[in-house]
């Protein structure tokens, strides 16, 4: 610690530290452009000038500017000094010779870092009287908008784009003031992490151009703390909306979670709330499915229930409380959860692992700080993208700890830092079928099928603690990368190992718990991350429930005959022969959604539940992290969450427990009682009876503007606002002006702070974590008794078959998950389908790229064109998961190959 | 009198071939350090000496050296830089150096790259000095071939690669940093300082960047002692210095004279006084980023302590005379538009206050200058001082402007009430901005 004066009042501060963030956590207001708490300083744009004092005895000072200079113990410093206070002005003045002045027509006014800091500056009068500078602005694809003219030059797009999320099209080019932001030529931005720019820009340079279709002012947008439901990670997001509309999401700061940061699918993908195939109205079929009333519908639903015998189908995207709600209401015996076999096994598996390991599962913000990194069978980019990002700065801040702090050089000089380490990159190994994106940063990379990687793995653990089984037949190239890898997680004192179900190998899962655990043997504070299949894969197995296979059976034996499919979409879970029969020989079948989709064409009745931002929920992520996602706005009367259509049916057909919940509450206080382990989940977020001086929350700001005009061309008389009854929430501007508890921050602003930077004053020290501890709460931790026993599941080689091929799935970030994929912006990404094949492979079938291949999976027939892939294994192939366009198929499966292909093995020796 | 530097620089003349040079005493500096001199030695030497930068800030050479980290444990390879992109306006010596007598700045790379401990060298020479690059290349060769580069130099275990490196015309690579970033292929923009070159420079590694009047000196230093050189001196400053003059003089060129000569002896003796018709009204006393000297200042020896005491900067000591037929509106114009636009475009008061102080003197230049614009170039001469601003390219653009608005105030305002320029009809030039 060291005392600073800071206009002459002293404070103890943290050292190693530079002033400007130390002056704004101690809630000094100094500008700032250039300098982010994620990328640290350069000093480029002068705005945080403040006098800096030699002695007490000196009393005319110099000025610094305070994100270069370290925090020393008894220093002097001034922030009101007129010079300084004068110096800050005219920087204002400069960056606004060529600034538009075009506020009003542009989409970050209101929530804009230039205006905040041009009024803390007061610098109101321009007196730059000559002609402007103007550029042409680019086309960067369907996410962002350009608006050149309003760039103030601080460089923070193309540093958070190219130093910190590695994009490589994105650059500054051009000399004085005719410095251009953008890509050499129009286009897409290839980056998945691009949307973050609208936020790393202190202005309107790059701005959402989904929220632009249907804009709205941040004053006047209902928002709510939320969680993504794009991936299994639970990035914590903002959710504004107004006359009913989702209009954007933007990043919520959670210190152990997502940071300041978002991927692409995560911001963009939440217009698939406002498509056109929104189910709004329930249905019930008679002949045709007519759209009903809420109580018709319910009545119809509990009818059937009476009538049949019933199960239930939970979902990997619904709430921990939905699912919950549905098991009660069919019994724990007839709760079937709706995803794959393999992909439940898997679910269950990680699970398991998680449960039992000696390991604990690091948070990102962990993930960014190891030290060597070993990631099997993921493409992470694809399926968890801001794991991928966090792996990203880990690779970076590795050779940085050693060498930086020999160099004397503080960690926060961003320029300096990356000059002094230049290209050198921490360990990391990836171990895939195929390239991913992240192979550029690897030390090595090692592209086999998944067994090959699973033995891997093994022989890893077992070179690192002998007691984890080792791999026979071992190729010598193979063994001698073993034996590297390992060599590079022991040298760590932080070693993650990452893996996941997306590969569908339970044997890879199985050797990278192994090594985890051989690292915790060894005394390491090794890690390890599994990434699930999506947003809620971890509650559903926790809650436990039977495989949809079972489900199937249930019927077909006629031990059912009425089934509950909560916010499912089968056809994705299973063949399309299987999943038809299955409905058609259901009597009754009751769906609750918010999308329709081929399932919701067979139901008998269809409930119209609340997409995430009409619903309260708890989705718990890939480290078992409880999260609770808020209602963002109130909905039209028939639309309602999953959990109160089911709680209402529970009511209707006097289910024993669930008519005795009243609320919310109650139901979490059931999971607890039902579910020890989760017991965790009651204090993610404070009772809806909370109240802070007897005042609720507000999800909207107290600006929000024309409340009593909105609905003027109905009736002039204002109606009375909606009640939340699950939140301490209200849905108007009134209430408690305040800092609410972290977790349910409806959006982050303070007395001159409009846009997101204000969230600096939300953290306990800025950069850190929240005030009162960042939201979510982990319910899996590591038993340290617990003695691991060390899977010896090692696969035999993979052996190609003739005529066939091993398909294994490939993740798209655009159009592999199944909500993004109904969003416009995202849609305008999502790949062609394809099948990836070996180019040697290729080559003996006599296919070339872009010629069509057919083939059959478990009877179903594909015909794709051809991708060729240098690195994917001989014998296999990769086929796009839920692309539209592309049939489920249980992968990793055989595809049969049409019989005109003259599929050759090569001689055994090759492999 | 003695002109170490250039007493081998015929003008007209090709620069003597490596032999020639030799058969002067070429090379003998490197035979003596790398036989019976440590590196620390030759630190000790050069400080003692009192050489101090010729690029115009003038720090002890020696000192700059010294916080080199030295010894087994260091980073490595060091690197050891030639700074040959002379772009300051009006400036011409190293030029001279360049084109004259390659071999002298080679020689003095190899001292300082051993003084050291540099493994790998570089010359960062202007774009425009094509007969430079020619000469350079052909000399690098010849000392290739002749064993004083490469590996284990006269059998001494001491190793030096040295590259010829040619900038595409930037002011800025002039800067220390924004050499060395330039040279990695990046922008030309500089670094923050602290960390220094000397512990994190050319690709994150120990460097020195020393401008080539320095290195040239070195082996002189070396041959002949650190008295000598400091006997060289008029003033408390040491050795010899190029000096130039451009401007409406009878003979402008450069010349080599002791540290310490008076401004009006160079000016009077060696520029041969002003051209006929012609009378003097100030200068600019090492180049466009120094400030104005005017006739007060004329019997001021040019070292770096009395120049910079007389409020100005002796710089790389090439002076520009400004004649009482040059408008000084048009003339600080004509500064301000080079920095302008050589302004690298990272730091907000560089980038934006020089083309706005640009316009205004251009405005104020064709008769439409506000009074009110003399209070912002005022405030512009304020705040783009030293520290304000990310680098020096903006407090020397202000060095000619606020000494320009002391000296020749009523010339501005002129401009301003009268709503044209007195000297309208001796314009030729204008920027186009």
């Amino acid at each position: 610690m060291a005392t600073i004066y800071i206009d002459n009042t002293p404070f103890e501060v943290p050292t190693g530290k530079n002033l400007l963030e130390t002056c704004l956590t101690l809630g000094q207001d100094v500008p700032y452009f250039c300098w982010h708490p994620a990328m640290g300083s350069i000093g480029a744009c002068r705005q945080c000038a403040v006098k800096v004092y030699k002695d007490e005895n000196d009393t005319n000072g110099k000025l610094f500017m305070s994100c270069m200079e370290q925090v020393r113990d008894g220093m002097r410093i001034s922030i009101a000094d007129p010079e300084a206070k004068e110096f800050r002005a005219h920087v204002i003045g400069w960056l606004m010779t060529n600034h538009p002045h075009d506020c009003a027509v542009c989409d970050e006014g209101g929530a804009c870092h230039l205006q905040d800091m041009t009024v803390m500056t007061g610098h109101n009068y321009r007196n730059y009287t000559f002609d402007k500078r103007t550029y042409i602005n680019q086309y960067l694809g369907p996410f962002l908008n350009h608006e050149m003219n309003r760039c103030i030059q601080c460089y923070r797009c193309v540093r958070y784009y190219k130093d910190y999320a590695g994009g490589k099209d994105l650059d500054v080019f051009a000399a004085h003031n005719h410095l251009y932001f953008g890509r050499a030529e129009d286009g897409v931005l290839e980056s998945e992490f691009s949307g973050n720019l609208a936020e790393v820009c202190p202005t309107g340079v790059f701005t959402d151009k989904t929220l632009k279709q249907h804009y709205t002012r941040k004053w006047d947008l209902t928002m709510a703390a939320s969680v993504c439901h794009h991936c299994s990670l639970g990035c914590n997001i903002t959710a504004g909306e107004r006359y009913g509309t989702l209009r954007n999401i933007t990043n919520r700061y959670n210190g152990e979670v997502n940071g300041y940061f978002l991927c692409d699918r995560g911001r963009f993908g939440y217009e698939h709330v406002n498509s056109v195939s929104r189910i709004r109205k329930s249905l019930v079929r008679s002949n045709l499915p007519e759209a009903t009333d809420k109580l018709t519908a319910l009545q119809a639903a509990a009818q059937a229930m009476r009538q049949g015998s019933v199960i239930g189908i939970g979902s990997p995207r619904a709430s921990l409380e939905s699912n919950f709600m549905l098991k009660t209401l069919v019994g724990e015996d007839n709760f079937h959860h709706g995803v794959s076999d393999t992909e439940h096994d898997l679910t269950e598996l990680s699970l398991k692992i998680l449960r039992e390991s000696n390991a604990p599962t690091p948070s990102m913000r962990e993930v960014e700080k190891a030290d060597a990194v070993f990631i099997l069978g993921e493409d992470l980019t694809n399926t968890a993208p801001m794991l991928a990002l966090a792996v990203r700065q880990a690779v970076r801040q590795e050779p940085l700890l050693e060498q930086v702090s020999k160099a004397n050089i503080p960690v926060w000089q961003d320029a300096a830092v990356r000059e002094l380490v230049q290209t050198e990159k921490g360990p990391l190994f990836i171990a895939a079928p195929t390239i991913t994106k992240l192979d550029a940063l690897a030390t090595q990379t090692y592209f086999s099928d998944p067994d090959a990687i699973a033995r891997l793995g093994f022989a890893v653990a077992n070179i690192i603690y002998p007691k984890s089984p080792g791999v026979r037949g071992l190729k010598n190239d193979d063994m001698h990368l073993a034996q590297q890898i390992a060599d590079a997680l022991m040298k760590a004192k932080n070693p993650v190992v990452i893996s996941g179900t997306s590969s569908g190998s339970e044997a890879i899962l199985k050797a990278a718990a192994n090594i985890a655990n051989a690292l915790i043997a060894k005394e390491k504070e090794a890690g390890i991350v599994l990434t699930l299949p999506a947003s809620n894969s971890m509650s559903l197995a926790m809650l436990g429930g039977h495989r949809l296979q079972s489900a199937f059976e249930a019927v077909e034996n006629g031990y059912a005959d009425t089934v509950i499919i909560l916010e499912n979409d089968l056809y994705r879970q299973a063949s399309e022969g299987a999943v038809t029969n299955f409905l058609k020989s259901c009597k009754k079948v009751i769906v609750l959604d918010y999308l329709h989709n081929q399932t919701t064409e067979h139901a008998d009745v269809l409930l119209a539940a609340g997409a995430f931002s009409e619903a309260d929920g708890t989705l718990i992520n890939n480290e078992g992290r409880a999260q609770r996602f808020y209602q963002v706005h109130p909905t039209i009367e028939d639309i309602q969450e999953s959990w109160r259509w089911l709680g209402e049916l529970g009511t209707i057909v006097a289910h024993d427990q669930i008519s005795w919940w009243h609320g919310y509450d109650d139901i979490l206080s059931a999971i607890v009682k039902e579910h020890p382990e989760m017991k965790g989940i009651e204090m993610v977020t404070p009772p809806s009876d909370f109240r802070i001086a007897g005042q609720k929350i507000p999800r909207a700001p107290h600006r929000f503007s024309g409340r009593t005009a909105m609905r003027a061309n109905i009736n002039v008389s204002e109606p009375k606002p909606a009640e939340d009854p699950d939140s301490p929430l209200s849905y108007t501007m009134e209430g408690y002006r305040g800092q609410p508890p972290s977790a349910m921050i409806p959006f982050f602003w303070a007395p001159g702070w409009n846009s997101n930077q204000s969230v600096n004053k939300y953290q306990q020290e800025v950069g850190g974590h929240l005030k009162g501890g960042d939201p979510g709460i982990r319910l899996i931790e590591p038993n340290p008794e617990h003695k691991f026993s060390y899977s010896a599941a090692v696969p035999e080689k993979f052996e190609p078959m003739d005529g066939h091929l091993f398909i294994l799935p490939m993740h798209h970030i655009f159009g592999s998950e199944e909500l993004s994929a109904q969003a416009a912006a995202i849609q305008e990404r999502i790949p062609e389908p394809y099948i990836a094949i070996n180019t040697d492979d290729a080559l003996r079938m006599k296919l070339d790229e872009g010629q069509l291949m057919p083939f059959a999976i478990d009877g179903n027939l594909y015909q794709l064109p051809v991708k060729l892939s240098p690195t994917i294994a001989s014998g296999t192939a990769g086929l796009p998961v839920g692309l539209p366009g592309v049939k489920f198929a249980e992968l990793p499966a055989w595809a049969i190959l049409n019989r005109e292909l003259q599929w050759k093995q090569q001689h055994q020796t090759t492999y | 009198m003695e002109k170490p530097l250039t007493q081998h620089i015929v003008p007209g003349r090709a620069p003597l071939s490596l032999k020639e040079y030799e058969k002067v005493g070429g090379y003998q500096s490197v035979r003596k350090i790398l036989k019976k001199m440590t590196p620390q030695e030759v630190q000790a030497l050069v400080k003692e000496s009192d050489l101090k930068g010729r690029g115009g800030a003038g720090f002890n050479t020696g000192l700059k050296w010294s916080f080199v980290p030295m010894g087994p444990d260091t980073a490595t390879p060091k690197y050891l830089v030639a700074n040959a992109d002379e772009m300051e306006p009006g400036t011409f010596k190293d030029r001279v150096l360049l084109e004259g007598n390659p071999h002298q700045l080679i020689e003095g790379m190899i001292v300082a790259a051993y003084a050291i401990q540099a493994s790998i060298s570089y010359v960062f020479l202007r774009w425009a000095y094509k007969v430079a690059a020619r000469e350079i290349t052909k000399a690098i060769q010849e000392a290739y071939d002749a064993g004083y580069l490469g590996q284990n130099i006269l059998g001494s275990g001491f190793n030096l690669d040295m590259h010829l490196h040619t900038g595409v015309g930037r002011y800025m690579c002039g800067e220390e940093t924004a050499l060395l970033n330039a040279l990695e292929g990046k922008r030309a923009n500089p670094r923050a300082k602290p960390p220094f070159p000397q512990v994190s420079g050319l690709f994150g590694k120990p460097t020195i960047v020393n401008n080539v009047e320095t290195l040239c000196c070195l082996p002189h230093i070396v041959n002949n002692g650190a008295e000598w050189f400091k006997g060289l001196g008029l003033t408390a400053d040491a050795g010899t210095k190029l000096f130039g003059v451009s401007g409406r003089v009878k003979t402008p060129g450069c010349w080599e004279l002791p540290m310490g000569t008076t401004i009006r002896e160079i000016l009077e003796d060696y520029a041969g006084g002003m051209q006929d018709g012609y009378l003097f009204r100030g200068l600019l006393p090492g180049g466009a980023s120094t400030d104005f000297l005017v006739e007060e200042h004329l019997d001021l020896p040019m070292d770096y302590s009395s120049i910079q005491a007389a409020g100005s900067r002796m710089g790389t000591g090439t002076m520009i005379i400004m004649d009482d037929q040059t408008c000084p509106v048009g003339f600080t114009l004509n500064l301000q538009h080079f920095f302008a636009q050589e302004s690298c475009g990272f730091c907000t008061p560089c980038r934006e206050g020089l083309p706005w102080v640009e316009k205004i003197l251009l405005a104020i230049d064709k008769g439409e200058g506000k009074p009110e614009h003399l209070l912002t170039l005022d405030f512009h001469t304020k705040y783009l001082g030293p520290g304000n601003t990310f680098c020096a390219l903006a407090p020397g653009a202000m060095e000619p402007l606020q000494s320009a608005l002391k000296y020749f105030r009523e010339d501005f305002e002129r401009h301003i009430h009268e709503h044209h320029c007195p000297w309208s009809k001796a314009k030729a030039w204008q920027p186009s901005i």
